[in-house]
This record gives C-alpha cells, structure tokens and sequence, in this order.
C-alpha cells in the first residue's frame, strides 16, 4: 500500500458504501460515518463494507486526510463547517431536482453543463464550507455502476471519471484516490468547472472513456460558446 | 424450498397495432385482462406499481387489481409499489383489506418509493421530508398489520388513539413487503418493523445485492424477528427467442429511458448498455424463454430470494406482445426456473 491517506466517508446510504468499497479495495483505510451512532450501522458495516471502521463523524473526520460527503444534499445543512475546517471534501453529492425535489438553498445551481448562469451545486458547499478544501468528484457516474466499471490503470476498458477544485494539492489527492479506485481521473479546472459534471450536464449519468469524456465536455464547452 | 413467481406492470401506456398509444382507459382494461391471463398461465401473485404519469397512467392500482380478483381464483395480487410517503398508511392498509376481502386472502402489498416522485407535488409533499415520511408511515402500517385496535403518534398525519381500523383481515394479516433500491439502511428498517424484503434490482449486475440479503437475515435476528422472505423485482421481456425480444423491447426501452432522462438530466441508454444490461451479469430479463428462466434461477439463487417478479411492459408496446410474454411467462419460464432451481 503506497498510500497512507486516511478516508472519512459520510453517509451510508445508497453512495457511501459504494466508495467506501472502492477505497478499501484500492487500500486506503476507510472510516465511515452517519449522523447518528456509530452501532446503528455495524452490522451494514461488516455485510456491506467489509474492512471499513464504523466511528462517529468526528472521530472519523479528525483521523482523515479525506473526507468524502456522501449525504443527501437535503441533509448537508445539517453539517456543522467547523466539523470540516481544514480538511479536503470530496462533495459527491449532486443537486438533482428532478430526482430528489427542490431545495431553495440549491436552485442557483439547477442545470449542467458549463453554463456560465447561477451557480454550482459544489461551489454552494464550498461556501458554507470555507475552512475546507472542496473538490467535486465522483458524483457523475450512478452508484449501481461505480463499482462495475471500475478497472485498473492500462485496462483496455478503463473508464474516466471527472473531478475539480480550487485547491490543487487537494485535487491532485483526489486525481490518485480516482485514479486508484478504478477511473482516469480528469481534471476539469476549478471548482467552478465540475458545473459540467452536474446533473443535465454532458457527462452525468455516463461511464465514458477518458477520449469520449475529454470529447463530451469539449463539445459542451463549443455548444456554449 | 417453495418459490414464487410474479409478473408486475406499472400500468406502462400500450401502444395500437399502428403505433399511436392507446388511451389511458382502454391501458387500463387491458392491464385487467392481462392480470385475468396471468392466473390462466400460471403466474402466482400479479402486482401493480403505483404511477401518476401520462406514460403509466396508473395512480389507483388497487381498483384495478379488484376487478382481476372478480375474475380470478388462485392469483395473488398486490402493489408494486405503493408509495406509501405520500399516502395515508390508514387508507392504504384500509384499500389493500377491502382488496383481501373481495379476493379472498389474496392481498399483498409492497410499500416503498419506486424510483417516481410525482406523487410528492401532487398530494402536497415535500420530498425533503421523504426519510421522515416513509419511516413513520411503514411504522404505522406495520402496527395496523397486527390488527386490533392502533394507538400511534407522529408528525406525519393525525394520532390514533386505541382506534379500530375495518375491515379487520380474515387470516389476521397479509403480506407486506418493503421495497429497496440499494441503500443498506432502508434494509435495516425492514427487518426492524417485520416486513419482507423486496429488493428492486433495475440497473447493473444483480449479484450486488447478496451482501443485502445476509444483512437483512442478520437484522432480522438482531432485532428478535423471524426470518423472511426476500424477493427480487426485476424488469424484462419474453418472447420465442433471443433477437425477437429484444427487438421488441429495445426501442420501447430507449423511448422510455430517453424521456425520465431528459425529465431528470442524464444520459440516455446506449445499445452497448443495453446489452450489458440484457447479458448474463446485467438487470434486464429480455429474451427467450430459455434465457430468462436460466438468469433468473441464477440470481434467486445468488441472492438468496424466494420471490421474483418480473416487471413486464414498456410504454409503447402492444396488448399481444405483452399477452406473448405473459403465456411465455407462465408456460415456460416459471416451470422452467422451477426445474433448474431443483
């Protein structure tokens, strides 16, 4: 295991256990962490994520390098920022109406796509987060697929997956945990960029090649322009 | 081992013989028919999923299911699913016991969400408070499956306060089902309030969820509960062979995918994906007889399930193409399955 960063997954609902698996698969050491007590998901912890440490939130976010926020976004209110302060956020989480109903502190960043309009989902949990380095990324491709798809680097069937930030030492630790899990890892740019990785953007809800990626999100960028 | 084979539709809008859609009304005469065939081809249980669109016009799925039980004897028939977060639990309990009556025993229902939301808008709920919504709703369905009087307090709907809720169940109960789409906590719940596990499996490779079966055996003990059934809902297509069902179903599926996508901002379904999806590690159950019957005995096996029903229909397809697929079904899958799972 050439990496010692530690992983705090919040959320054990439909995504959290599916990165939580990938990380550990990949040899990350992985926390995770609901609201609530640490017993209440044990036994889902030791069927379904087999090798994570079920702790409370902030026992796990004080020991991770990595904080991946796998939460209803409904539920990211609920998050105290001071918990976060200082650490590096995977926001995973997507602003998906359509899906999951309308939360007014989100409406800003409604639609995909590199649109210059409103603003992104990530880029709202950035600014409620402003002690935390937030990186948005793996959030596009659907938790039934994610550890499907996942293969090695040089496997002729690697896919990518897409991921952006402000913080660059931040984004180059979550390009290596993407990368590692199982996905070329592509990095779009600032925060602001991964707009194209929302919902109604060209890549949600697809499992590309690194080429069909770069190609989608370029000929979003053309649509725009 | 006794296992249990079921067909569900959501009431998928039909289309005529020149392509131009059915109306709602003649969709939902023709579901009713296709529930009476069902029993004639040797289906067990016939559900129908609660849905509030133009593509499955299917909001009251009860009626229609009392209308199958008028013209049906063996049949068992139920809901697939109910979404119970944005209806009164009394009511629901209240239409699948007046269901029990008229069939004589033969009620089930499947509480859960789907994967729809327009129920949330229509009855004035805000889908925010889903978690809250359906935790306190199955809590009280589950008190009111024990007959006798209720007492219950939430913040959901009025209290109830040693209420009798009639018609009271001939046989005490009938069988409630939790619907779960992939999160391990909703698994947690069922086995807490003592409802069965229907498992909706509608996209990637179904062995995923063995982990969730052996949670929801292990919870069920944790929490002093006997075992339970755990059933596998899975969508699909029969007809006399491979290429021929497929035919029929691709282009329905991408219609139908490509309208929830553009509805919802994802991408719509590739043929490739089709194909992943139709192989033997995908969700889809389209084929022939055969090949059905072969993938489900493989993941009831894998998952540890009892139950599998097959969605059938897609907006858009024909009253005979699903009429072929029931009789395929009935006559040759489930018998098949049967022999294949010893």
């Amino acid at each position: 295991m050439r990496n010692e960063s530690r992983l705090a997954v919040l959320g054990a609902g439909h995504v959290g256990p599916v990165i939580a698996r990938l990380a550990i698969a990949a040899g990350y050491p992985v926390a995770i962490a609901t609201a609530g007590d640490p017993d209440d998901i044990a036994l889902i912890t030791e069927l379904v994520i087999p090798g994570a440490q079920p702790r409370w939130a902030s026992d796990a976010v004080a020991d991770a390098d990595i904080v991946v926020l796998a939460i209803p976004l409904h539920r990211f209110g609920e998050v105290d920022p001071g918990l976060l302060t200082g650490k590096l956020v995977v926001d995973a989480m997507n602003y998906w109406p359509a899906s999951d109903g309308v939360l007014a502190a989100f409406e800003a960043s409604a639609g995909g796509g590199s649109a210059g309009e409103g603003s992104g989902s990530s880029e709202i949990v950035a600014r409620r987060l402003d002690g935390s380095a937030v990186v948005k990324a793996l959030n596009h491709i659907g938790y039934h697929e994610l550890e499907d798809r996942a293969r090695p680097a040089g496997d002729a069937d690697r896919r990518a997956s897409g991921l952006a930030g402000d913080d660059p030492a931040a984004v180059a630790a979550v390009a290596e945990l993407t990368g590692r899990i199982g996905y070329d890892p592509v990095r779009l740019g600032r925060l602001r960029a991964g707009r194209v990785l929302q919902p109604g953007g060209p890549v949600f809800g697809q499992v590309l090649t690194l080429a069909e990626f770069e190609r989608a999100v370029h000929e979003d960028a053309r649509s725009l322009a | 081992m006794t296992y249990t084979f079921g067909l569900d539709t959501f009431g998928d809008r039909e289309g005529g013989a020149d392509g131009t859609p059915l109306s709602h009304a003649q969709t939902i005469r023709n579901v009713v028919e296709e529930g009476v065939f069902a029993e004639q081809a040797g289906v067990d249980f016939f559900g129908i999923g609660e849905h509030h669109t133009d593509y499955f016009p299917m909001p009251a799925g009860d009626v229609a299911l009392a209308a199958i039980a008028a013209r049906t004897e063996k049949i068992r028939l139920g809901s697939a699913v109910t979404v119970l977060s944005s209806d009164d639990p009394v009511r629901v309990f209240q239409r699948y016991s007046t269901l029990d009556a008229v069939s004589g025993g033969r009620a089930e229902v499947i509480l859960g969400r789907g994967s729809s939301i327009e129920s949330f808008p229509l009855f004035g709920y805000d889908l925010a408070d889903y978690e809250e919504l359906f935790d306190e709703k199955a809590t009280l369905f589950a008190e009111l499956l024990k007959g006798g009087p209720v007492t219950w307090e939430g913040k959901t709907r009025a209290a109830l306060l040693n209420q009798d809720v009639v018609p009271h169940l001939e046989s005490g109960s009938f069988p409630a089902w939790i619907g779960v789409g992939g999160n391990p906590q909703s698994v947690i719940r069922a086995a807490r309030l003592g409802f069965s596990l229907a498992l909706a499996i509608i996209g990637g490779p179904p062995s995923r969820f063995a982990a969730y079966s052996e949670l929801f055996r292990r919870a069920l003990e944790k929490f002093g509960q006997p075992p339970r059934p755990v059933l596998v809902h899975s969508p699909g297509h029969v007809a006399a062979t491979d290429e021929q069902a497929k035919a029929e179903f691709w282009p329905r599926w991408q219609e139908v995918i490509a309208l929830v996508a553009e509805e919802r901002g994802f991408a719509i379904p590739t043929e490739a994906s089709f194909d992943r999806e139709t192989g033997p590690d995908g969700a889809l159950y389209v084929g022939s007889p055969e090949t059905v019957a072969t993938k489900i005995a493989a993941n009831v096996r894998a998952l540890g399930a009892t139950r599998f029903d097959l969605k059938y229909g897609l907006p858009g397809l024909t009253h005979d193409q699903l009429m072929t697929t029931i009789e395929l079904y009935g006559q040759q899958v489930i018998p098949r399955v049967r022999d294949l799972l010893g």
